[in-house]
């Protein structure tokens, strides 16, 4: 086998055991992102240096210590609207393209006391805003899987690197699904927490009430690992709860006995992809087969979800983003007065579709139209939660497809916004709801494309997608290799 | 109700966004399909009522807040577009 298929658990064994070093392994995924990166572009910038110095103190511990972390000297990359100190983070945008981090985000800092190795910061759409990276102010990444079509988005970097073998696992953002949609297209594991769980301290914000933290690997187990090193409180985030965080991996098991898995009837509608629903479905049947009950159940205003995400969301936009003003830091273009400066270096710093999400924010939040719009939005979420809550009084699990398609070709949806934004009708209900999800491969189309299977647990139960997902992946034991 | 040209001016200055006239007729239309979607919210019919200063699912955690001295204020200052000395350099904001 080799290096760059290996999980993050076959590497650290490697690594424990001195058959190979973290030296000899960053440089083979180097080697191989230095290769492929003119067809995939997953990346926006590649760390060499850093990730040299990483593998070098990584070694170092091994030599010193024996048998490591279970994250020391893997290779890894960031989604570049998170912030790692002394590295670049533009969000993809124009506006932040001098920009370099300050000071780390807290889920990096945890991670860093393992010693893992940053290979670099991937691609994305602009400021988190797309589902596809097509809106990306430095061109697109391509799905690995197909070269012609996305690797979905936002996270579209993360998702193609994990595929392509760039690195070993990565992190993304999950705003509405910005995680496990390129997962599914790209044939990795997506995983996102309850909101709360992770803290977003150092990452840049999209809709705060929505965004967090998500995490891709090959491996839902090697997603346990990780999640288990980034979770817990923060001080600097308001939001996180101090729960405590359980070793997710202890935890997992082969079978599924005892646990009662939830099919929402409004999930499995028209306008899904026949390949993918029956993929799904059979995803379903196999994990009735590792011992759990399936029952069909209703979340009736599930349908609901996606146009109280395309106002909560904006509208949190409009204020996140009214920072970008040209004055402390990112682009400025100069003009006759303050109000100029603030006009022009906003003008030509966002792109597009930031702008058209800034004007529905302003819109719906504005005098006269907030009732109508926000509050309506905020009575849809309110109604969404109860009903995941009512149904994990009786369920351990729901299952749904991520996406109501495999991969789409680059250019197809990019000049019509609307159907952009559902390519997204399966994930957002998690975010408005608060819950946390995991997407995992469960086939392939006719084609050759990646299909994904989402599970939903509780807020806090994150163990559940873990152990649910970890059964089912071994139980599949599907071989998602891009030919490239 | 699709936006007029109108109100789409005034989301624009609300904004602080420039367009020129072409970009505004394609946003007048862009805008007007997305919110026609998100109407939809409209229909919900529930005798439930939301309470936008308070949600009582979620509490926030409050630290002391204690001022501390930044290590290398440099890291900060040196990515504004305008400086003097340990100071952010702006326009006069009344003129």
């Amino acid at each position: 086998m080799e290096l760059h298929e290996l999980t993050v658990r076959e590497a650290s064994e490697k690594l424990a055991s001195k058959e190979i070093s973290a030296t000899e392994l960053t440089k083979a995924l180097l080697k191989r992102t230095k290769e492929l990166e003119p067809k995939v572009h997953a990346f926006l910038a590649v760390t060499e240096e850093r990730a040299l110095n990483d593998a070098k103190v990584a070694d170092e511990a091994f030599t010193a210590g024996g048998s490591g972390l279970p994250l020391t000297g893997i290779p890894f990359a960031a989604k570049d609207n998170i912030l790692i100190e002394g590295i670049q983070a533009t969000a993809a945008s124009k506006i932040l393209v001098n920009y370099k981090a300050p000071y780390s985000a807290t889920s990096m800092k945890r991670l860093m006391v393992q010693n893992p190795v940053l290979i670099g910061k991937t691609n994305l759409d602009e400021f988190a805003m797309g589902s596809s990276t097509e809106n990306s102010a430095f061109g697109p990444s391509r799905n690995p899987h197909d070269l012609e079509r996305v690797p979905g988005g936002s996270s579209g970097g993360s998702a193609a690197a994990v595929a392509a073998g760039d690195v070993l696992f990565a992190f993304g953002t999950d705003t509405g699904g910005s995680v496990r949609q390129p997962a599914s297209f790209c044939g990795v594991v997506g995983f996102k927490p309850t909101y709360g769980r992770i803290s977003r301290y150092g990452l840049i914000a999209l809709g705060s009430s929505l965004d967090q933290l998500g995490i891709f690997a090959k491996t839902v187990e090697d997603v346990a690992v990780i999640a288990t090193a980034v979770s817990g409180a923060d001080e600097n985030d308001t939001t996180s709860l101090p729960k405590p965080v359980p070793d997710y991996a202890s935890l997992l098991k082969e079978d599924l006995k005892g646990m009662k898995i939830g099919i929402p009837k409004e999930y499995f509608i028209d306008g899904t992809d026949k390949e993918v629903e029956a993929s799904v479905k059979s995803a379903i049947k196999k994990m009735e087969e590792l011992g759990a009950t399936v029952e069909e159940m209703s979340l009736p205003h599930a349908s609901y979800s996606l146009a109280a995400y395309y106002i909560i969301m904006p509208v949190e936009v409009s204020a996140n983003l009214s920072r970008y003003d040209g004055i402390r830091y990112g682009l400025s273009v100069t003009g006759k007065n303050l109000e100029e400066v603030y006009f022009n270096s906003r003008s030509q710093g966002f792109g597009p579709e930031a702008k058209r999400r800034i004007m529905i924010g302003t819109h719906a939040s504005s005098a006269g139209y907030a009732d109508a719009y926000y509050k309506k939005a905020k009575l849809a979420q309110k109604l969404i939660k109860e009903d995941f809550v009512k149904a994990f009084s009786k369920f351990d699990l729901l299952i749904t497809p991520t996406a109501p398609t495999p991969a789409f070709k680059v250019g197809e949806k990019s000049n019509d916004p609307l159907s952009m934004y559902l390519a997204d009708i399966f994930t957002v209900a998690l975010n408005i709801a608060g819950v946390p999800g995991i997407s995992v491969p469960c086939g392939v189309s006719s084609n050759g494309l990646p299909i994904g299977v989402q599970l939903i647990a509780p807020h806090f139960k994150e163990e559940n997608l873990f152990i649910g997902g970890h059964a089912l992946q071994k139980s599949l034991n599907l071989k998602l290799k891009p030919n490239i | 109700m699709p936006l007029t040209i109108d109100e789409v001016d005034k989301i624009s200055k609300l904004a602080r966004l420039g367009f020129t006239p072409d970009e505004k007729q394609k946003l007048q239309h862009e805008l007007s399909q997305i919110l026609n979607y998100v109407e939809q919210v409209k229909n919900i019919t529930s005798n439930s009522e939301v309470n936008l200063d308070e949600d009582p699912d979620s509490i926030n955690l409050m630290r002391d807040d204690v001022a501390e001295t930044m290590e290398e204020p440099e890291k900060f200052l040196s990515q504004a577009p305008a400086r003097e000395g340990n100071y952010v350099k702006v326009k006069s904001v009344l003129e």
